[in-house]
């Protein structure tokens, strides 16, 4: 009976999913189409607003030289090296802040002055103090990285349920056994939003710190076509930027899904841990 | 043997005017003894549990434990908590397994334990499983099984079944008396619930707030092994209106 009531209501939902996904591409295609039609239609110049058909025309003819494999790999590689850095950085001084309570109240004020002077005016200094190379680019995305990941490592280990705790200390649990036991797991939902915000902000970091002063990367590519008025190829390295946003995010995800098995799958801030 | 003398426990409100949570308790808990404590919220109740579990500082009298005395958590009790508390990304077996890695007991030996309890608890077949898989009834049967796991001496259960509905509650109390006569453990349990604690008892001991302390403790002189029916005897229901008569109209939970 049971199976009875469940299965069209199951039957209808997966229906009703493609359908969504359906109507999503279709809205995709209409404004395509609608941005080639109001290009084409008033005449407006390419330099201004290419039309989507050149934006792909460029994309397919940069995916076919060699050269935008190198910036494409450059980039990529500033954006995991800084986010790696960041994050790891992030996750050691958040959980030592929120290991020891007194930390907080010492180191945390800095943390936050840190993140209020904005990278984006520190760049050109940080240029000149890493040099013109991929250095200077890791360090500014570590720097934007790492506030995200330390913010949510310490508000993750400070969810931690007193009752839980408790119940630990009970069986006669130590500090190291409190943290390893139940603070590290309350607070992974909370660093897995947090690394998925760095992630995202990573790619803005490398591109920053290319605008800023670089010798390669999708930032400096960009740059160049800026300066030739190549709106098309512009358009395409932003939608190749893009892409790659989007592919980190959806790693992220799936490691969190993988990692916190035990949480619900929607939602980054699930928590069950009461 | 537990013996508790004098303890006290006192907050400071934030004006700095002392509130008696607990006042004067005295306690003797010999081996193996069933003893209950019914009272009213507020009556220190939880506060004398947690004292005893270690986890909460007296402010003065002494907790003597087998003679030595109890000045933070100790391995030779267990505690069942009114949630059950379960780790939600360790499987059931894993979340018995919690007191066995702390104390850094044997493995091996005490994972053949810890089946057993499981089975002792009828969750046979449910290791792997996790606790959002489990109704309230089943993980709070987990609860007691990790509480024993350590093979301590005596269990302390603070309310273990108040959140559970009234036939799953039956059916645990009956459950806890089988595994209670099993295992000779000497247990001390916490409740607001007047039948619970007459039918679990060998003795009650009955708590009134402002301050906390003791009123009357009452041998409770029913035949073992006991099973529901006892509720609908004479003897039970004396009992039960002589703890009730402390509490006057109020009721319990009030």
């Amino acid at each position: 009976m049971t199976q009875d009531v469940r299965k069209p209501g199951r039957k209808s939902r997966k229906i009703g999913y493609s359908h969504e996904t359906g109507l999503s591409i279709l809205l995709f295609a209409v404004l395509i189409i609608a941005w080639e039609a109001i290009v084409r239609g008033f005449g407006i110049p390419s330099l201004i607003i290419p039309t989507p058909s050149a934006v792909a025309a460029s994309l397919v003819k940069n995916l076919g030289t060699q050269s935008f494999y190198y910036h494409i790999g450059v980039t990529l590689w500033e954006i995991l090296a800084g986010f790696v850095v960041g994050a790891l950085i992030g996750l050691v001084i958040g959980v030592t802040i929120g290991q020891w309570k007194l930390l907080e109240k010492i180191v945390y004020p800095y943390v936050v002055a840190l993140q209020t002077v904005p990278k984006v005016a520190i760049a050109p200094m940080i240029i000149i103090w890493f040099g013109y190379g991929l250095m200077s680019k890791v360090v500014i995305t570590a720097l934007i990285v790492f506030f995200p990941v330390v913010v949510n490592c310490i508000a993750g280990m400070n969810a931690a349920s007193r009752q839980q705790i408790e119940m630990l200390q009970s069986f006669t649990a130590t500090r190291w056994q409190i943290f390893r036991m139940v603070k590290l797991q309350t607070a992974l939902p909370y660093i897995f939003a947090g690394l998925d915000i760095g992630v995202v902000l990573a790619v803005i970091g490398a591109i920053v710190g290319e605008f800023i002063g670089s010798q390669a990367g999708l930032g400096n590519l960009l740059l160049q076509k800026n300066f030739s008025m190549d709106t098309a190829g512009s358009f395409a390295i932003i939608f190749v930027l893009s892409a790659i946003g989007i592919i980190l995010h959806r790693i992220i995800h799936v490691l969190r899904n993988i990692t916190i098995f035990w949480a619900e799958r929607e939602g980054v801030l699930a928590n069950e841990a009461t | 043997m537990i013996s508790i003398t004098n303890l006290n426990k006192t907050y400071a409100t934030l004006e700095g005017e002392p509130i008696y949570a607990l006042s004067d308790v005295n306690l003797e808990i010999a081996q193996g003894e069933f003893v209950t404590v019914v009272g009213p919220s507020g009556c220190g109740k939880t506060t004398l549990l947690k004292m005893l579990a270690g986890i909460l500082e007296k402010s003065s009298g002494s907790i003597l434990v087998n003679g030595s005395p109890i000045d933070g958590p100790s391995r030779k009790l267990g505690v069942v908590f009114q949630e059950p508390l379960l780790l939600p990304w360790r499987n059931i077996f894993q979340n018995v397994m919690v007191p066995v890695e702390i104390q850094g007991l044997d493995r091996d030996k005490f994972s053949s334990a810890a089946k057993q309890l499981l089975k002792l608890v009828g969750l046979d077949g449910f290791g792997q499983k996790y606790p959002k898989e489990l109704s309230g009834g089943m993980q709070q049967r987990v609860g007691i099984a990790r509480a024993l796991v350590h093979d301590p001496d005596f269990l302390l259960m603070d309310e273990p079944f108040g959140a559970l509905d009234a036939m799953t509650r039956e059916q645990m109390n009956l459950e806890l008396l089988d595994i209670w006569a099993e295992k000779k453990k000497t247990i001390l349990l916490i409740t607001h619930s007047i039948a619970e604690a007459v039918f679990l008892a060998d003795r009650i001991v009955v708590m009134s707030p402002r301050p906390g302390r003791i009123t009357e403790i009452i041998d409770v002189d029913l035949p073992r092994p006991r099973d529901i029916d006892i509720i609908n005897s004479d003897r039970f229901g004396e009992y039960v209106k002589r703890v009730r008569g402390h509490f006057g109209a109020r009721g319990v939970d009030s």
